[in-house]
């Protein structure tokens, strides 16, 4: 498990509902009121039709594995390895990254089912892992 | 498609300083070296150039500061890094701005906290740095999923890094010269671990130096008594910010696709008419993802291309002749420009005999990759377009 000393997200104005959201236990992501495009890290606009009608939503949390890597040389020792980042293809079809939890390395697929798994690590920061789900 | 104002213009110096993991020499002596090489190379002195793009990493030498170093003499003064940076000079001069432009760089002392890894591997952003994500495991992303979609091996990462590898063994310049003794695709499978699939040795090094460039216009740089290399064509394609979202292969896989087309057009070539390929290799796989997006090969087949000693000097298609990323040098803002010096330096015959394709008169080079949501391209000839 990662230690408490990882550098941890300052939220901005912009983000501050993904986070708010996270320490909730809701995968927080925006969507466009428009054209329906989920929209992922926050943006002011919708990056697919441009219009100013973004408004956050509640993901349901569940997706796949796209892609992954195992880590080995950590970018700081506040990391402790191996540890698995991910990139999570959602249900709704935006990606986001991530770390998996609860499942061995070498049991890690491409397509594998995963769900969010919300760790608090301050008061006021929350972080969406993910681990695997039946 | 109009003709290039590239095609006007071509690189007359190109040098690199000594490069090394630490080299133990001030940052400013470096860049005056990367200079003055330059100048030296394409016959010419300061009193000659009035365009400057002039940066260093940590002491943060500016080309307006450069300019007034020099004596404040009125200058064009550029502002882009690598690639940008050669064809934002070649506009300059093509458009009368400035005759001739010294472009240089160089970093020496950045990579100090040697527990971590080196700062420009390490973004701060929030939906990044929590997952101890950085370079290698970016690009670590890309490269799985291309697996994933199309089978591409291990061993065929292994073979790009051993290629790359043994060509920095046969350069005296390379920071990992190894007097010609080859690396093999065993030994980079069998270095350890950093993200998989990469293992240490499909990983670009860290390294300190300094590189330059001088450019001016073809009709002057042909009375200079150097050979000139011109420029055929260019292109910059940008998807967003690096190290920030996600890497998603389906959206970012083929970046740089579109900056060689219009290299290619605007040159009135192909990707059959390159003699050698000095592309970007901060990461083994990213050879095989250009390749692609870059048309020498279809999407899913750079895997099986650069097998076989295909990618080596005396191969169809030497890749990374000098040893680039992987063993020459990665230095700063340097190392992006020592992928058109390397160039010109393959087509000047000026690299070490064991590394020089006989009678290349095309290069492509690039900057850039999948996992940093950029990729820009330039293509060089011994000839002009």
């Amino acid at each position: 498990m990662p230690k408490a000393s990882i550098p941890l997200p300052r939220p901005t104005n912009l983000s501050r509902p993904h986070w708010d959201g996270c320490k909730e236990g809701v995968l927080r992501v925006q969507r466009c009121r428009d054209c329906g495009h989920f929209v992922f890290i926050p943006q002011p606009i919708c990056t697919r039709c441009h219009a100013d009608a973004l408004e956050w939503v509640a993901s349901s949390g569940r997706g796949t594995v796209y892609s992954y890597t195992v880590v080995h040389r950590p970018p700081r020792p506040a990391f402790a390895v191996p540890y698995i980042v991910a990139i999570v293809e959602l249900e709704e079809g935006w990606h986001m990254l991530t770390n998996l939890v609860d499942v061995a390395p070498a049991d890690v697929q491409v397509g594998m089912p995963v769900e969010a798994s919300f760790r608090p690590m301050s008061d006021e920061i929350t972080l969406p892992y993910f681990r695997p789900r039946g | 498609m109009p003709r290039s104002p590239l095609h006007d213009v071509a690189i007359v110096g190109a040098y690199n300083t000594r490069q090394a993991r630490v080299l133990e020499q001030p940052e400013t002596a470096v860049l005056l070296d990367a200079m003055r090489g330059a100048l030296r190379s394409a016959g010419l002195a300061f009193a000659d150039v009035d365009g400057i793009n002039v940066s260093s990493s940590v002491r943060r030498w500016n080309p307006r500061e450069v300019v007034q170093l020099l004596g404040g003499r009125p200058c064009w003064t550029g502002v882009e890094i690598g690639i940008p940076a050669v064809m934002e000079a070649a506009f300059a001069i093509a458009s009368g701005m400035a005759t001739t432009v010294l472009v240089a760089t160089a970093q020496a002392a950045e990579y100090t906290e040697r527990n971590l890894t080196a700062p420009w591997t390490r973004p701060s952003n929030e939906f990044v740095e929590c997952w101890g994500l950085y370079t290698a495991a970016e690009f670590a992303l890309i490269a799985r999923r291309h697996m994933h979609l199309y089978g591409t091996k291990p061993e065929a990462l292994a073979e790009v890094a051993a290629s790359i590898r043994t060509h920095g063994a046969k350069n005296p310049e390379a920071v990992y010269y190894k007097h010609g003794e080859a690396v093999t695709p065993a030994e980079v499978l069998a270095s350890r671990l950093v993200a998989d699939p990469f293992h240490l040795l499909d990983c670009a090094i860290t390294s300190e130096g300094g590189a330059g460039l001088v450019l001016t216009s073809a009709e002057r740089a042909r009375d200079l008594g150097v050979t000139p290399i011109y420029l055929l064509g260019g292109g910059v394609d940008r998807q967003g910010m690096s190290y920030v979202g996600p890497p998603v292969w389906d959206r970012y896989g083929e970046v740089g696709g579109r900056a060689a087309r219009l290299a290619f057009a605007s040159a009135g070539l192909g990707p059959a008419d390159v003699d050698v390929a000095e592309l970007y290799d901060p990461f083994s796989f990213e050879i095989i993802r250009q390749l692609e997006a870059m048309g020498f090969c279809k999407p899913g087949e750079g895997g099986d291309f650069v097998m076989d000693g295909r990618i080596a000097v005396g191969g169809e298609l030497p890749v990374v002749t000098n040893g680039g990323l992987l063993s020459f040098s990665h230095a700063g803002l340097a190392q992006l420009l020592q992928k058109p010096i390397a160039a010109v330096q393959q087509l000047r015959g000026e690299l070490p005999a064991a590394l020089t394709v006989p009678g290349a008169e095309v290069a492509i080079t690039s900057n850039g990759g999948a996992g940093a949501l950029f990729c820009d391209v330039l293509l060089l000839g011994k000839e002009p377009a």
